[in-house]
């Protein structure tokens, strides 16, 4: 992977990108077919398109995969 | 710490959703909120360490941000407790304000720590920044200096700002919109139309070839 592909890619927009505010509002609902091992893609296309770029996002989405993950749910 | 109303049961949450609800809403509402309390402050200090290796800040800073997530995101979670629509676990969807939270406060500690203005230009950043070693940058040389160019002559004063902000000084995107007055979602959309003009300019100049199907340069 050269400097001038990840260019390409930052430079890559696509019409299905659900956005920040989408992506918060079900970004719970992400995690839990991701966890459950489903392609959350055939639900939420527009989040997966988004998380392939926004940064903020992916943040958020791995750290509350991880925290769902390590949720053993209420006692 | 008040307590939400109570409201009709909850579309497709199951048994463990019933009792997080039944609990946050009934009549021993303290107890539930402990627990629920209780799990929001150890995801929070969770968070917080996977995000400290970014962060210029010491154990206790990092311990504080934590706790006032964890208070934050139990009001937020208590004031929205009847939207929550089953879609997940109850637990995945608390998690998700806590999260927030942090991201929110770690976003707001970054300008007590920021070494330098962000409005002065450092071109000389842009290889870095954008993933070029020093020999991959002078093999680009052209299409990078069609890159400044773009930015330079296509963009609006506002997306010009916030590629200077976001690319060349790394700014992190939630700083930003706190400082800029606006949120995270607006920043990405003029990102988004700032990308894409680049893009046109840089396919209309012959340094990219035309857009592919489903996206529009």
């Amino acid at each position: 992977m050269t400097g001038r592909d990840d260019l390409l890619r930052f430079l890559e927009t696509d019409d299905r990108d659900a956005g920040c505010e989408r992506t918060k509002e079900l970004l719970h609902a992400y995690v839990e077919l991701v966890l459950a091992g489903n392609d959350p893609e055939l639900t939420y296309p527009g989040i997966t398109v988004h998380l392939r770029t926004c940064g903020a996002c992916v943040d958020d989405f791995e750290g509350l995969l991880a925290a769902a993950r390590a949720d053993a749910g209420p006692e | 710490m008040a307590s939400a109303s109570r409201a009709g049961p909850v579309v497709g949450a199951d048994a463990d959703d019933a009792r997080w609800i039944d609990g946050l809403r009934g009549p021993r509402t303290a107890q539930a909120e402990g627990r629920l309390h209780d799990l929001l402050v150890r995801a929070a200090r969770a968070e917080v360490a996977r995000r400290a290796g970014r962060l210029r800040l010491a154990g206790p800073e990092l311990d504080d941000i934590a706790h006032q997530a964890a208070h934050d995101a139990m009001l937020a979670i208590l004031r929205k407790l009847d939207t929550f629509r089953g879609d997940s676990r109850f637990t995945t969807w608390a998690y998700k304000f806590v999260i927030f939270e942090v991201s929110g406060k770690i976003a707001r500690h970054f300008w007590a720590h920021a070494d330098e203005p962000v409005e002065a230009e450092q071109w000389e950043r842009l290889p870095d920044r954008l993933g070029f070693s020093p020999e991959d940058a002078a093999e680009s040389a052209d299409l990078l200096d069609a890159v400044r160019r773009a930015v330079d002559g296509q963009l609006t004063d506002r997306q010009r700002e916030v590629f200077v902000a976001l690319v060349l000084h790394g700014v992190p995107v939630d700083a930003l919109a706190e400082r800029m007055g606006t949120n995270r979602n607006a920043l990405y959309k003029t990102m988004f139309d700032a990308r894409r003009k680049i893009r046109g300019f840089l396919v209309a100049h012959g340094h990219l070839p035309q857009a592919r199907i489903g996206e529009q340069a």
